[in-house]
Protein backbone atom coordinates (compact mmCIF):
# COMPACT_ATOMS: atom_id res chain seq x y z
CA UNK A 1 0.00 0.00 0.00
CA UNK A 2 0.84 3.63 -0.64
CA UNK A 3 -0.46 6.29 1.24
CA UNK A 4 -0.44 9.81 -0.60
CA UNK A 5 0.40 12.45 2.22
CA UNK A 6 0.71 15.32 -0.33
CA UNK A 7 -0.67 14.58 -4.09
CA UNK A 8 1.37 17.62 -5.62
CA UNK A 9 0.06 19.27 -8.17
CA UNK A 10 -1.55 16.53 -10.62
CA UNK A 11 -0.74 13.12 -10.06
CA UNK A 12 -2.82 10.30 -11.93
CA UNK A 13 -2.43 7.09 -12.39
CA UNK A 14 -1.53 6.00 -15.90
CA UNK A 15 -1.19 2.71 -17.60
CA UNK A 16 -0.47 1.99 -21.89
CA UNK A 17 -3.96 3.51 -22.46
CA UNK A 18 -7.76 2.54 -22.69
CA UNK A 19 -7.44 1.40 -26.00
CA UNK A 20 -9.91 -0.16 -28.78
CA UNK A 21 -12.78 2.00 -27.58
CA UNK A 22 -12.50 4.76 -29.26
CA UNK A 23 -15.31 3.94 -31.88
CA UNK A 24 -17.90 4.00 -28.40
CA UNK A 25 -16.02 7.69 -27.74
CA UNK A 26 -14.33 6.12 -24.92
CA UNK A 27 -10.35 8.37 -24.85
CA UNK A 28 -7.23 6.58 -24.83
CA UNK A 29 -5.75 8.33 -21.83
CA UNK A 30 -2.27 6.52 -20.38
CA UNK A 31 0.87 8.35 -20.55
CA UNK A 32 1.73 11.65 -21.75
CA UNK A 33 5.94 10.68 -21.58
CA UNK A 34 5.31 7.28 -23.11
CA UNK A 35 9.10 6.66 -22.92
CA UNK A 36 9.28 7.78 -19.16
CA UNK A 37 6.91 5.63 -18.16
CA UNK A 38 8.31 2.74 -19.53
CA UNK A 39 11.39 3.64 -18.40
CA UNK A 40 10.20 3.31 -14.89
CA UNK A 41 8.91 -0.08 -15.29
CA UNK A 42 11.44 -1.49 -17.39
CA UNK A 43 14.04 -0.59 -13.94
CA UNK A 44 11.92 -2.23 -11.23
CA UNK A 45 11.36 -5.22 -13.21
CA UNK A 46 7.58 -4.69 -14.12
CA UNK A 47 5.98 -5.83 -17.50
CA UNK A 48 4.80 -2.69 -20.21
CA UNK A 49 1.10 -2.96 -19.32
CA UNK A 50 1.73 -2.34 -14.89
CA UNK A 51 0.46 1.36 -13.45
CA UNK A 52 2.60 4.40 -12.56
CA UNK A 53 2.62 7.39 -10.96
CA UNK A 54 2.49 10.31 -13.80
CA UNK A 55 3.60 13.56 -11.55
CA UNK A 56 3.20 16.92 -13.05
CA UNK A 57 5.44 20.04 -12.34
CA UNK A 58 5.29 19.44 -8.57
CA UNK A 59 5.50 16.11 -6.97
CA UNK A 60 3.74 14.49 -4.74
CA UNK A 61 4.72 13.20 -0.63
CA UNK A 62 4.41 9.10 -0.38
CA UNK A 63 4.57 6.89 2.47
CA UNK A 64 4.98 3.22 1.55
CA UNK A 65 3.30 0.93 3.78
CA UNK A 66 5.03 -2.17 2.48
CA UNK A 67 8.80 -3.16 1.95
CA UNK A 68 8.52 -3.00 -1.91
CA UNK A 69 11.15 -1.31 -5.05
CA UNK A 70 10.11 1.54 -6.95
CA UNK A 71 11.67 3.78 -9.28
CA UNK A 72 11.16 7.46 -10.79
CA UNK A 73 11.87 8.44 -14.30
CA UNK A 74 10.99 11.56 -16.79
CA UNK A 75 11.33 14.80 -15.74
CA UNK A 76 14.10 15.98 -13.12
CA UNK A 77 13.43 16.64 -9.62
CA UNK A 78 14.66 16.60 -6.76
CA UNK A 79 13.88 13.59 -4.49
CA UNK A 80 14.44 12.27 -0.99
CA UNK A 81 13.56 9.32 1.20
CA UNK A 82 13.15 9.92 4.64
CA UNK A 83 15.01 13.37 3.61
CA UNK A 84 18.19 11.42 2.06
CA UNK A 85 18.56 12.39 -1.28
CA UNK A 86 18.06 9.83 -3.70
CA UNK A 87 18.59 9.56 -7.55
CA UNK A 88 16.21 9.28 -10.46
CA UNK A 89 16.23 6.31 -13.20
CA UNK A 90 17.34 3.62 -10.55
CA UNK A 91 15.38 0.79 -8.93
CA UNK A 92 15.48 1.44 -4.65
CA UNK A 93 14.26 -0.83 -2.07
CA UNK A 94 12.61 1.39 0.77
CA UNK A 95 10.99 -0.77 3.91
CA UNK A 96 7.64 -0.03 5.19
CA UNK A 97 7.00 3.29 6.67
CA UNK A 98 10.05 4.93 4.40
CA UNK A 99 8.32 8.23 2.87
CA UNK A 100 9.31 9.19 -0.47
CA UNK A 101 9.32 13.22 -1.07
CA UNK A 102 9.67 15.19 -4.37
CA UNK A 103 11.41 18.23 -4.37
CA UNK A 104 12.30 21.06 -6.36
CA UNK A 105 11.84 20.72 -10.18
CA UNK A 106 14.71 20.76 -12.63
CA UNK A 107 13.88 19.76 -16.04
CA UNK A 108 11.00 18.74 -18.10
CA UNK A 109 7.54 18.33 -16.57
CA UNK A 110 6.43 15.11 -16.07
CA UNK A 111 7.56 12.65 -13.81
CA UNK A 112 6.61 8.64 -13.22
CA UNK A 113 6.93 6.70 -9.94
CA UNK A 114 6.96 3.00 -10.99
CA UNK A 115 6.17 0.44 -7.87
CA UNK A 116 7.52 -3.24 -8.50
CA UNK A 117 4.29 -5.19 -8.91
CA UNK A 118 2.50 -2.14 -10.18
CA UNK A 119 -0.17 0.66 -8.96
CA UNK A 120 -3.35 -1.73 -8.30
CA UNK A 121 -6.42 -0.12 -9.74
CA UNK A 122 -9.50 -1.59 -10.73
CA UNK A 123 -9.25 -2.37 -14.56
CA UNK A 124 -12.00 -0.38 -16.02
CA UNK A 125 -13.29 -1.24 -19.83
CA UNK A 126 -9.48 -3.09 -19.92
CA UNK A 127 -7.09 -0.14 -18.44
CA UNK A 128 -6.17 1.77 -15.71
CA UNK A 129 -5.06 4.61 -17.10
CA UNK A 130 -6.90 8.18 -15.68
CA UNK A 131 -9.09 10.08 -17.46
CA UNK A 132 -10.46 12.47 -15.64
CA UNK A 133 -12.76 14.45 -18.04
CA UNK A 134 -14.68 11.49 -18.35
CA UNK A 135 -14.31 10.43 -14.15
CA UNK A 136 -12.96 7.36 -15.68
CA UNK A 137 -10.27 4.60 -14.55
CA UNK A 138 -7.20 5.63 -12.29
CA UNK A 139 -7.82 5.83 -8.36
CA UNK A 140 -11.87 6.55 -8.37
CA UNK A 141 -11.35 8.42 -11.54
CA UNK A 142 -9.23 11.42 -10.25
CA UNK A 143 -6.44 13.28 -9.52
CA UNK A 144 -4.80 12.17 -6.30
CA UNK A 145 -5.76 13.87 -3.47
CA UNK A 146 -4.17 13.71 0.07
CA UNK A 147 -4.73 10.68 2.31
CA UNK A 148 -5.51 8.12 -1.02
CA UNK A 149 -4.41 4.73 -0.37
CA UNK A 150 -3.18 2.89 -3.54
CA UNK A 151 -2.74 -0.89 -3.93
CA UNK A 152 0.31 -2.39 -5.26
CA UNK A 153 -0.04 -5.43 -7.62
CA UNK A 154 1.95 -8.90 -6.04
CA UNK A 155 3.56 -9.93 -9.16
CA UNK A 156 6.98 -9.04 -10.68
CA UNK A 157 7.94 -10.60 -14.07
CA UNK A 158 11.85 -9.66 -13.80
CA UNK A 159 14.86 -8.26 -12.01
CA UNK A 160 14.90 -4.98 -11.66
CA UNK A 161 17.53 -3.87 -14.21
CA UNK A 162 20.48 -0.97 -13.61
CA UNK A 163 18.72 2.00 -14.48
CA UNK A 164 20.08 4.97 -17.12
CA UNK A 165 19.20 8.63 -18.02
CA UNK A 166 16.64 8.73 -21.15
CA UNK A 167 14.38 11.25 -20.49
CA UNK A 168 13.66 12.62 -23.94
CA UNK A 169 16.23 15.55 -24.88
CA UNK A 170 14.01 18.70 -24.35
CA UNK A 171 15.13 21.44 -22.16
CA UNK A 172 12.82 24.46 -22.62
CA UNK A 173 13.84 25.05 -26.36
CA UNK A 174 12.34 22.23 -27.69
CA UNK A 175 12.43 20.81 -31.23
CA UNK A 176 9.93 18.48 -32.59
CA UNK A 177 9.68 16.40 -35.73
CA UNK A 178 6.09 16.88 -37.66
CA UNK A 179 4.94 14.48 -40.76
CA UNK A 180 2.82 16.84 -42.96
CA UNK A 181 -0.69 16.71 -43.20
CA UNK A 182 -3.42 15.72 -43.86
CA UNK A 183 -5.10 18.84 -44.70
CA UNK A 184 -1.99 21.00 -44.92
CA UNK A 185 -2.98 21.91 -48.49
CA UNK A 186 -5.72 23.87 -46.57
CA UNK A 187 -2.73 26.60 -45.32
CA UNK A 188 -1.09 26.72 -48.45
CA UNK A 189 2.49 27.31 -48.54
CA UNK A 190 2.46 30.03 -46.55
CA UNK A 191 0.43 27.52 -43.58
CA UNK A 192 3.66 25.33 -43.88
CA UNK A 193 6.56 28.07 -43.87
CA UNK A 194 5.30 29.78 -40.77
CA UNK A 195 5.31 26.73 -38.80
CA UNK A 196 8.46 25.06 -39.96
CA UNK A 197 10.27 28.84 -39.55
CA UNK A 198 8.31 30.28 -36.33
CA UNK A 199 8.74 29.44 -32.74
CA UNK A 200 5.57 29.03 -30.43
CA UNK A 201 5.29 28.55 -26.80
CA UNK A 202 3.35 26.50 -25.28
CA UNK A 203 0.31 28.40 -23.59
CA UNK A 204 -1.02 28.43 -20.32
CA UNK A 205 -4.17 26.39 -21.09
CA UNK A 206 -2.24 23.59 -21.99
CA UNK A 207 -3.14 20.32 -20.15
CA UNK A 208 -3.46 16.46 -20.78
CA UNK A 209 -5.77 17.01 -23.25
CA UNK A 210 -3.50 18.97 -25.36
CA UNK A 211 -1.32 21.67 -25.84
CA UNK A 212 -2.69 25.66 -27.05
CA UNK A 213 0.35 27.05 -28.97
CA UNK A 214 1.04 30.64 -28.63
CA UNK A 215 2.87 32.17 -31.68
CA UNK A 216 1.78 33.13 -35.71
CA UNK A 217 -1.63 32.29 -36.56
CA UNK A 218 -2.19 29.62 -39.36
CA UNK A 219 -4.66 31.44 -41.49
CA UNK A 220 -6.94 28.20 -43.84
CA UNK A 221 -9.42 28.07 -46.80
CA UNK A 222 -11.89 25.62 -46.98
CA UNK A 223 -15.27 24.37 -45.76
CA UNK A 224 -15.77 22.78 -42.66
CA UNK A 225 -14.80 19.02 -42.07
CA UNK A 226 -17.22 16.14 -41.09
CA UNK A 227 -15.79 14.67 -37.48
CA UNK A 228 -13.50 11.99 -37.41
CA UNK A 229 -10.85 10.32 -35.31
CA UNK A 230 -7.94 12.34 -34.34
CA UNK A 231 -4.54 10.06 -33.28
CA UNK A 232 -2.25 11.63 -30.56
CA UNK A 233 0.29 14.78 -31.78
CA UNK A 234 -2.24 15.98 -34.35
CA UNK A 235 -2.03 19.68 -34.85
CA UNK A 236 -5.39 20.73 -35.07
CA UNK A 237 -6.11 24.11 -36.18
CA UNK A 238 -9.65 25.66 -35.51
CA UNK A 239 -10.80 29.22 -36.99
CA UNK A 240 -8.66 31.43 -34.33
CA UNK A 241 -5.53 29.91 -36.42
CA UNK A 242 -4.00 29.29 -33.16
CA UNK A 243 -2.35 25.95 -33.37
CA UNK A 244 -3.43 23.13 -30.94
CA UNK A 245 -1.71 19.98 -30.36
CA UNK A 246 -3.60 16.89 -29.02
CA UNK A 247 -2.40 14.97 -26.09
CA UNK A 248 -3.51 12.09 -23.94
CA UNK A 249 -6.55 12.67 -22.72
CA UNK A 250 -7.57 14.20 -26.45
CA UNK A 251 -11.47 12.94 -27.15
CA UNK A 252 -11.49 10.75 -29.39
CA UNK A 253 -13.13 13.08 -32.77
CA UNK A 254 -12.08 16.04 -33.96
CA UNK A 255 -13.76 17.88 -36.49
CA UNK A 256 -10.57 20.99 -37.39
CA UNK A 257 -8.58 20.87 -40.10
CA UNK A 258 -5.06 19.11 -39.56
CA UNK A 259 -1.79 20.84 -40.67
CA UNK A 260 0.21 17.80 -39.27
CA UNK A 261 1.32 15.11 -36.82
CA UNK A 262 3.55 15.20 -34.48
CA UNK A 263 6.15 12.18 -34.63
CA UNK A 264 5.70 9.39 -32.12
CA UNK A 265 8.97 9.59 -31.43
CA UNK A 266 9.16 12.68 -30.23
CA UNK A 267 5.76 13.04 -28.62
CA UNK A 268 7.32 12.41 -25.18
CA UNK A 269 9.48 15.92 -25.64
CA UNK A 270 6.32 18.13 -25.89
CA UNK A 271 5.09 16.32 -22.94
CA UNK A 272 8.06 17.03 -21.15
CA UNK A 273 7.37 20.87 -22.17
CA UNK A 274 5.79 23.14 -19.39
CA UNK A 275 3.31 26.29 -19.97
CA UNK A 276 5.55 29.11 -21.65
CA UNK A 277 8.53 26.40 -22.79
CA UNK A 278 9.47 26.82 -26.42
CA UNK A 279 8.37 24.51 -28.76
CA UNK A 280 10.03 24.62 -32.62
CA UNK A 281 8.41 22.55 -35.56
CA UNK A 282 10.45 20.67 -38.54
CA UNK A 283 8.73 18.56 -40.92
CA UNK A 284 10.26 15.40 -42.10
CA UNK A 285 9.17 11.50 -43.77
CA UNK A 286 7.42 8.69 -42.77
CA UNK A 287 10.84 6.99 -42.90
CA UNK A 288 12.71 9.21 -40.52
CA UNK A 289 10.03 8.61 -38.21
CA UNK A 290 10.21 5.46 -38.25
CA UNK A 291 14.08 5.59 -37.65
CA UNK A 292 13.71 7.85 -34.66
CA UNK A 293 10.99 5.19 -33.20
CA UNK A 294 13.26 2.08 -33.82
CA UNK A 295 16.45 4.50 -32.08
CA UNK A 296 14.44 5.10 -29.32
CA UNK A 297 13.26 1.56 -28.12
CA UNK A 298 16.93 0.10 -29.06
CA UNK A 299 17.85 2.67 -26.48
CA UNK A 300 15.56 1.86 -24.31
CA UNK A 301 15.82 -1.81 -24.74
CA UNK A 302 19.63 -1.63 -24.72
CA UNK B 1 -11.07 5.75 -60.48
CA UNK B 2 -11.62 5.28 -57.36
CA UNK B 3 -13.91 7.79 -55.06
CA UNK B 4 -11.74 7.35 -52.05
CA UNK B 5 -8.55 8.36 -50.48
CA UNK B 6 -5.96 6.73 -48.01
CA UNK B 7 -4.44 9.54 -45.84
CA UNK B 8 -1.40 8.76 -43.31
CA UNK B 9 -2.21 10.88 -40.41
CA UNK B 10 1.14 11.04 -38.35
CA UNK B 11 3.32 7.58 -38.04
CA UNK B 12 0.61 5.31 -36.11
CA UNK B 13 -2.41 5.80 -38.20
CA UNK B 14 -4.21 5.90 -41.40
CA UNK B 15 -6.87 6.55 -42.39
CA UNK B 16 -9.75 5.64 -45.30
CA UNK B 17 -11.34 9.06 -46.07
CA UNK B 18 -14.80 8.30 -48.65
CA UNK B 19 -16.13 11.46 -50.29
CA UNK B 20 -16.51 14.33 -47.49
CA UNK B 21 -20.17 14.39 -47.14
CA UNK B 22 -22.87 13.50 -44.37
CA UNK B 23 -25.17 10.90 -45.90
CA UNK B 24 -26.05 7.67 -44.61
CA UNK B 25 -24.65 5.82 -47.89
CA UNK B 26 -21.46 7.21 -47.59
CA UNK B 27 -21.46 6.15 -43.79
CA UNK B 28 -22.66 3.17 -44.27
CA UNK B 29 -19.25 2.48 -46.60
CA UNK B 30 -17.11 3.79 -44.05
CA UNK B 31 -18.23 1.07 -41.66
CA UNK B 32 -18.00 -1.51 -44.16
CA UNK B 33 -14.45 -1.01 -44.55
CA UNK B 34 -14.23 -0.55 -40.36
CA UNK B 35 -16.02 -4.42 -39.93
CA UNK B 36 -13.38 -5.76 -42.71
CA UNK B 37 -10.58 -4.12 -40.82
CA UNK B 38 -11.88 -5.39 -37.57
CA UNK B 39 -12.52 -8.88 -38.07
CA UNK B 40 -8.72 -9.03 -40.35
CA UNK B 41 -7.07 -8.86 -36.94
CA UNK B 42 -3.85 -7.01 -37.91
CA UNK B 43 -1.52 -7.45 -35.09
CA UNK B 44 -0.38 -3.83 -33.38
CA UNK B 45 -3.78 -2.63 -34.69
CA UNK B 46 -4.88 -0.62 -31.53
CA UNK B 47 -8.30 0.70 -32.27
CA UNK B 48 -10.58 1.07 -35.63
CA UNK B 49 -12.73 4.22 -35.23
CA UNK B 50 -15.54 5.03 -37.94
CA UNK B 51 -16.01 8.82 -38.74
CA UNK B 52 -18.63 10.18 -40.64
CA UNK B 53 -17.19 9.51 -44.04
CA UNK B 54 -13.88 7.46 -42.80
CA UNK B 55 -12.32 4.88 -41.16
CA UNK B 56 -9.40 5.65 -38.99
CA UNK B 57 -6.75 2.70 -38.06
CA UNK B 58 -5.01 3.45 -35.11
CA UNK B 59 -1.61 1.04 -35.04
CA UNK B 60 1.77 0.46 -32.84
CA UNK B 61 4.17 1.50 -35.79
CA UNK B 62 6.70 -1.02 -33.88
CA UNK B 63 4.37 -3.94 -33.87
CA UNK B 64 2.44 -3.43 -37.12
CA UNK B 65 3.03 -4.39 -40.91
CA UNK B 66 2.13 -1.11 -42.36
CA UNK B 67 1.87 -2.60 -45.95
CA UNK B 68 -0.57 -5.04 -45.55
CA UNK B 69 -3.05 -3.33 -43.38
CA UNK B 70 -2.79 -0.44 -46.47
CA UNK B 71 -3.82 -3.20 -48.88
CA UNK B 72 -6.38 -4.44 -46.91
CA UNK B 73 -7.83 -1.24 -46.48
CA UNK B 74 -7.43 -0.64 -50.11
CA UNK B 75 -9.33 -3.75 -50.97
CA UNK B 76 -11.91 -3.08 -48.19
CA UNK B 77 -12.42 0.40 -49.52
CA UNK B 78 -12.95 -1.06 -53.34
CA UNK B 79 -15.54 -3.55 -52.36
CA UNK B 80 -17.25 -1.28 -49.73
CA UNK B 81 -21.12 -1.47 -50.85
CA UNK B 82 -22.94 1.07 -52.16
CA UNK B 83 -26.23 -0.07 -50.01
CA UNK B 84 -26.48 0.15 -46.03
CA UNK B 85 -26.69 -3.10 -44.10
CA UNK B 86 -29.51 -3.33 -41.82
CA UNK B 87 -29.48 -1.78 -38.76
CA UNK B 88 -30.61 -2.37 -35.36
CA UNK B 89 -33.06 -0.07 -34.10
CA UNK B 90 -33.69 1.86 -31.04
CA UNK B 91 -36.53 3.38 -29.42
CA UNK B 92 -35.83 5.62 -27.07
CA UNK B 93 -38.50 7.25 -24.71
CA UNK B 94 -37.96 11.08 -24.33
CA UNK B 95 -39.71 13.76 -22.07
CA UNK B 96 -39.77 17.07 -24.54
CA UNK B 97 -39.91 20.47 -22.90
CA UNK B 98 -40.60 21.56 -19.65
CA UNK B 99 -37.54 21.08 -17.10
CA UNK B 100 -35.89 18.90 -19.32
CA UNK B 101 -36.09 21.17 -22.36
CA UNK B 102 -35.03 24.12 -21.48
CA UNK B 103 -34.07 25.01 -25.15
CA UNK B 104 -37.34 23.85 -26.61
CA UNK B 105 -38.47 27.87 -26.74
CA UNK B 106 -35.75 29.11 -28.52
CA UNK B 107 -35.97 25.74 -31.00
CA UNK B 108 -39.85 26.66 -31.78
CA UNK B 109 -38.85 30.08 -31.84
CA UNK B 110 -35.97 29.46 -34.49
CA UNK B 111 -38.27 27.03 -36.65
CA UNK B 112 -41.50 29.71 -36.35
CA UNK B 113 -43.62 26.95 -35.03
CA UNK B 114 -45.50 25.57 -31.58
CA UNK B 115 -43.33 23.70 -28.88
CA UNK B 116 -45.28 20.42 -30.17
CA UNK B 117 -44.40 21.18 -33.68
CA UNK B 118 -40.63 20.89 -32.77
CA UNK B 119 -41.66 17.82 -30.52
CA UNK B 120 -43.94 16.09 -33.84
CA UNK B 121 -40.74 16.53 -36.01
CA UNK B 122 -37.87 15.17 -33.95
CA UNK B 123 -40.13 12.71 -32.66
CA UNK B 124 -41.51 12.05 -36.50
CA UNK B 125 -38.20 11.09 -37.96
CA UNK B 126 -35.78 7.76 -37.97
CA UNK B 127 -32.03 8.94 -36.97
CA UNK B 128 -29.05 7.45 -37.75
CA UNK B 129 -26.30 6.97 -36.13
CA UNK B 130 -23.20 7.97 -38.02
CA UNK B 131 -20.31 7.52 -35.12
CA UNK B 132 -19.57 8.10 -31.67
CA UNK B 133 -17.19 10.74 -30.07
CA UNK B 134 -17.37 13.93 -28.01
CA UNK B 135 -17.79 11.75 -24.64
CA UNK B 136 -17.98 8.26 -24.23
CA UNK B 137 -20.92 6.79 -25.79
CA UNK B 138 -22.13 10.10 -27.10
CA UNK B 139 -23.96 9.45 -30.72
CA UNK B 140 -23.94 11.59 -33.18
CA UNK B 141 -27.59 10.96 -34.96
CA UNK B 142 -29.05 12.73 -37.74
CA UNK B 143 -30.04 14.23 -39.70
CA UNK B 144 -32.96 16.30 -37.94
CA UNK B 145 -35.81 18.19 -39.58
CA UNK B 146 -34.07 21.44 -41.64
CA UNK B 147 -37.05 23.34 -40.17
CA UNK B 148 -35.62 22.79 -35.99
CA UNK B 149 -31.83 21.99 -36.84
CA UNK B 150 -31.05 24.94 -34.39
CA UNK B 151 -27.43 26.16 -34.52
CA UNK B 152 -25.67 25.71 -30.96
CA UNK B 153 -26.33 28.02 -28.06
CA UNK B 154 -23.94 30.84 -28.25
CA UNK B 155 -22.67 30.16 -25.05
CA UNK B 156 -22.58 26.26 -23.94
CA UNK B 157 -24.07 25.26 -20.48
CA UNK B 158 -21.47 24.29 -18.17
CA UNK B 159 -23.62 21.17 -17.00
CA UNK B 160 -25.52 19.50 -19.37
CA UNK B 161 -26.99 16.63 -17.46
CA UNK B 162 -27.25 13.01 -18.55
CA UNK B 163 -29.82 11.87 -20.66
CA UNK B 164 -30.50 15.43 -22.13
CA UNK B 165 -31.48 15.06 -25.67
CA UNK B 166 -30.16 18.53 -27.94
CA UNK B 167 -30.02 19.84 -31.29
CA UNK B 168 -26.71 20.84 -32.94
CA UNK B 169 -27.36 21.68 -36.45
CA UNK B 170 -28.26 18.79 -38.58
CA UNK B 171 -27.73 16.69 -35.67
CA UNK B 172 -28.86 15.54 -32.75
CA UNK B 173 -27.50 13.46 -29.34
CA UNK B 174 -28.18 12.01 -25.97
CA UNK B 175 -25.75 13.21 -23.54
CA UNK B 176 -23.98 10.13 -22.23
CA UNK B 177 -23.40 11.50 -18.57
CA UNK B 178 -23.04 14.99 -17.00
CA UNK B 179 -21.23 17.52 -19.19
CA UNK B 180 -20.46 20.86 -20.50
CA UNK B 181 -22.33 21.13 -23.72
CA UNK B 182 -23.47 23.66 -26.01
CA UNK B 183 -26.46 21.67 -28.19
CA UNK B 184 -29.99 23.09 -27.72
CA UNK B 185 -31.22 20.75 -25.05
CA UNK B 186 -35.47 20.17 -25.99
CA UNK B 187 -35.80 16.90 -23.69
CA UNK B 188 -34.46 14.03 -21.44
CA UNK B 189 -34.17 10.46 -22.12
CA UNK B 190 -34.67 8.39 -18.53
CA UNK B 191 -32.22 5.48 -20.48
CA UNK B 192 -28.81 5.76 -19.59
CA UNK B 193 -27.05 4.76 -23.21
CA UNK B 194 -23.71 4.34 -21.71
CA UNK B 195 -23.78 2.52 -18.56
CA UNK B 196 -20.08 0.39 -17.71
CA UNK B 197 -22.12 -1.58 -14.78
CA UNK B 198 -24.71 -2.39 -17.54
CA UNK B 199 -24.29 -5.92 -19.68
CA UNK B 200 -24.02 -4.16 -22.82
CA UNK B 201 -21.86 -0.72 -21.29
CA UNK B 202 -22.94 0.99 -24.80
CA UNK B 203 -26.72 0.86 -26.17
CA UNK B 204 -25.45 2.56 -29.44
CA UNK B 205 -22.64 1.91 -32.27
CA UNK B 206 -22.23 3.92 -35.59
CA UNK B 207 -25.40 2.29 -37.83
CA UNK B 208 -27.84 2.21 -35.59
CA UNK B 209 -31.06 3.95 -36.38
CA UNK B 210 -33.09 5.44 -33.96
CA UNK B 211 -36.47 6.88 -32.65
CA UNK B 212 -37.37 9.26 -30.25
CA UNK B 213 -41.16 8.04 -28.15
CA UNK B 214 -42.56 11.22 -26.94
CA UNK B 215 -43.54 10.15 -23.05
CA UNK B 216 -45.29 12.58 -20.26
CA UNK B 217 -43.38 13.58 -17.47
CA UNK B 218 -45.53 11.17 -15.19
CA UNK B 219 -43.74 8.24 -17.51
CA UNK B 220 -40.49 9.93 -17.28
CA UNK B 221 -40.63 9.69 -13.75
CA UNK B 222 -42.27 5.97 -13.47
CA UNK B 223 -38.93 4.56 -15.95
CA UNK B 224 -36.46 7.13 -13.68
CA UNK B 225 -37.51 4.71 -10.53
CA UNK B 226 -37.67 1.30 -12.54
CA UNK B 227 -34.21 1.93 -13.94
CA UNK B 228 -32.90 2.86 -9.82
Amino acid sequence: MIHVLQPGLFTTVQDNGRWGYQRFGIPVAGPMDRVSHRLANLIVGNRASCATLEVTLAGPRLEFQRDLRFAVSGAEFELFLDGTPLSMDAAQPVRSGQCLAFGRRQRGARAYVAVAGGIEVPLVLGSRATHVASRMGGFRGRALAAGDVLAVGATVERRARPGRRSMPASGTAGRVRVLPGPDAERFGALGAAVLAAAEYRVGAASDRMGYRLDGPALDQAGPELPSCAVPAGAIQVPPSGEPIILMADRPTSGGYPRIGTVITADIPVLAQMAPADRVAFETCNLETAMQALIAQERALLA
Amino acid sequence: MSDWRLLHVGDASVVVEFERRIDPAVNARALAVGAAIRSARHPGVHDVVEGYCSVTVAFDPLRTAVEPLIADLEAAADRAPLADTEAQEVTLPVCYGGRHGPDLGAVAAFAGCSETDVVTLHAGATYRVYMLGFLPGFAYMGTVDPRIAAPRRSRPRLRVPAGAVGIAGFQTGIYPLAAPGGWNLIGRCPVRTFDLEAQRPFLLQPGCSVRFQAITEAEFRQSETTEA
